[in-house]
């Protein structure tokens, strides 16, 4: 559940949602890209309302790209035939065009030699990496990050962050729920920590990882950050 | 030893035996017949069925509900039932184009009836067994409901469900003997009228041998495509 969700993203910008498990990150970046029932308020998007019932999902959601925590890759189709499938159905685009499109992207993530593989013989990292690309073949003005790393082991997660770091060098709006607080802090325009489904406060990473005004961001803070310096 | 003796005479008589070969086989080639088309037909309306009876929304709820109607009616009526009404009850209708066929293909309409209620239902559990993170992902890529199920759910699904299926198939396979109660000259039935003829009981035995012939292969397909998959789940473990 969500409640008083207040918040602007603008072109270029990168906002991180930080906080617990539970605190309604996930589900605010699924409502943004209405795999969620919204039951009250206004979300709107590059101009057009998701909320007025007069929408088309299917045409806004090639806007938005969203990636999950659990890659969510289509298991029956190889790499390759997974990021040509946006292209292919949904934007309409001819084979050919659709398999350039999709080589010229594994091949800027390296992953050019897996075109063929299914995605069970890929690592997380590679099936992470193959799921952003998936989304970026629809051309997004918007990217929701959902977690992507949290299923990953530690030594995997950086390849993804890297890949994501390029994103932010592109100039691609993004907004981007993660445990990773450092680099929250790195790619973040504004940071805001949720609690309880609610944004309890919002902030740079400056702002948000210095100074937090509110006595649960701190708590939150400290939490995570002791668990870093333990592990 | 007697006892032994008169088995063998009574139901392996070579003579007998191949004497009922021929008529046997000819009456089987019908059974082969209505049992590829009907399999076809199944194919493609149970898993019309199934995706009725999946479709979103309040729009589609009395399609959904004919579609849960279909499937309890033809599951929970008898076969011979199904096969009475149709071959008796069609011709009976006096509807030109229906009501003139074959008993064989009245035989396949019923087979088809009953077991498309069957494998509807196989579908179906595959198709719920897809999990929804796969459509949320078709999904938000912008696929329709449609596109969805089409590149991403069904295909997984069908993938999953093919060795209860292919069990569903041998049940088929074996009830074209059954169908038979209307008329159909196949093999069980001509294995009866030579038996009655000869007094003796080979004829059987050698029908039975030929269901026995293709289903044995269709199971050890079976038991291979499962064997193949537990073993792919099992590297995917490690």
């Amino acid at each position: 559940m969500l409640d008083h969700i207040d918040l602007t993203v603008a072109k270029h910008e990168v906002v991180c949602l930080i906080g617990a498990s539970g605190s309604g990150k996930s589900t605010l970046l699924r409502c943004l890209n209405m795999l969620e029932r919204i039951e009250k308020g206004n979300i709107v998007v590059d101009g057009q309302s998701l909320t007025d019932g007069k929408v088309d999902v299917n045409a806004l959601r090639r806007k938005i790209g969203i990636v999950f925590q659990a890659y969510n890759l289509f298991p029956h189709m190889t790499v390759l035939q997974n990021v040509m499938l946006g292209p292919r159905k949904v934007r309409g685009l001819p084979r050919d065009r659709s398999e350039t499109i999709a080589h010229e992207l594994l091949q800027k993530i390296g992953l050019e030699s897996k075109a063929h593989e299914y995605p069970d013989r890929l690592s997380g990292g590679q099936q992470q990496r193959v799921a952003i690309v998936r989304a970026l073949a629809m051309e997004p003005e918007l990217m929701l990050l959902d977690e992507i790393t949290s299923a990953l082991d530690p030594q995997l997660v950086s390849e993804v962050l890297q890949l994501v770091r390029g994103l932010t060098e592109v100039g691609m709006t993004m907004i981007i729920a993660t445990h990773e607080m450092g680099f929250a802090r790195e790619v973040a325009s504004k940071v805001c920590f949720l609690d309880g489904g609610r944004i309890l406060e919002e902030g740079t990473p400056e702002q948000i990882f210095t100074s937090p005004t509110e006595l649960r961001t701190r708590s939150f803070l400290a939490r995570v950050l002791d668990a870093e310096k333990l592990a | 030893m007697h006892a032994l003796h008169q088995v063998i005479h009574t139901f392996f008589n070579p003579h007998s035996f191949t004497l009922a070969m021929p008529d046997v086989w000819a009456g089987f080639q019908v059974n082969l017949k209505m049992m590829f088309i009907a399999e076809a037909l199944v194919l493609v309306f149970a898993l019309m069925v199934a995706i009725v009876r999946g479709l979103p929304g309040r729009g589609a709820k009395p399609l959904r509900a004919l579609a849960i109607a279909y499937t309890d009616f033809f599951r929970g009526t008898p076969i011979i039932l199904v096969t009475f009404i149709v071959g008796f009850g069609l011709p009976g209708l006096q509807l030109g184009f229906i009501s003139n066929r074959s008993f064989t293909v009245y035989g396949i309409i019923a087979l088809t009836l009953v077991y498309t209620a069957y494998v509807s239902e196989v579908f179906r559990a595959g198709i719920e067994s897809v999990h929804p993170s796969q459509r949320s992902a078709a999904r938000s890529l912008g696929l329709s409901y449609g596109q969805a199920m089409r590149y991403v759910v069904i295909p997984q699904a069908v993938r999953r469900v093919i060795p209860p299926l292919l069990n569903d198939f041998v049940g088929l396979q074996k009830d074209t003997a059954l169908v038979s109660v209307i008329g159909v000259a196949e093999a069980a039935s001509l294995a009866q009228q030579f038996s009655t003829q000869n007094g003796d009981f080979p004829s059987y035995v050698v029908a039975a041998v030929f269901f026995i012939l293709i289903t044995i292969p269709l199971a050890r397909f079976t038991d291979h495509l499962v064997a193949q998959r537990e073993q792919r789940e099992r590297a995917q473990a490690f």
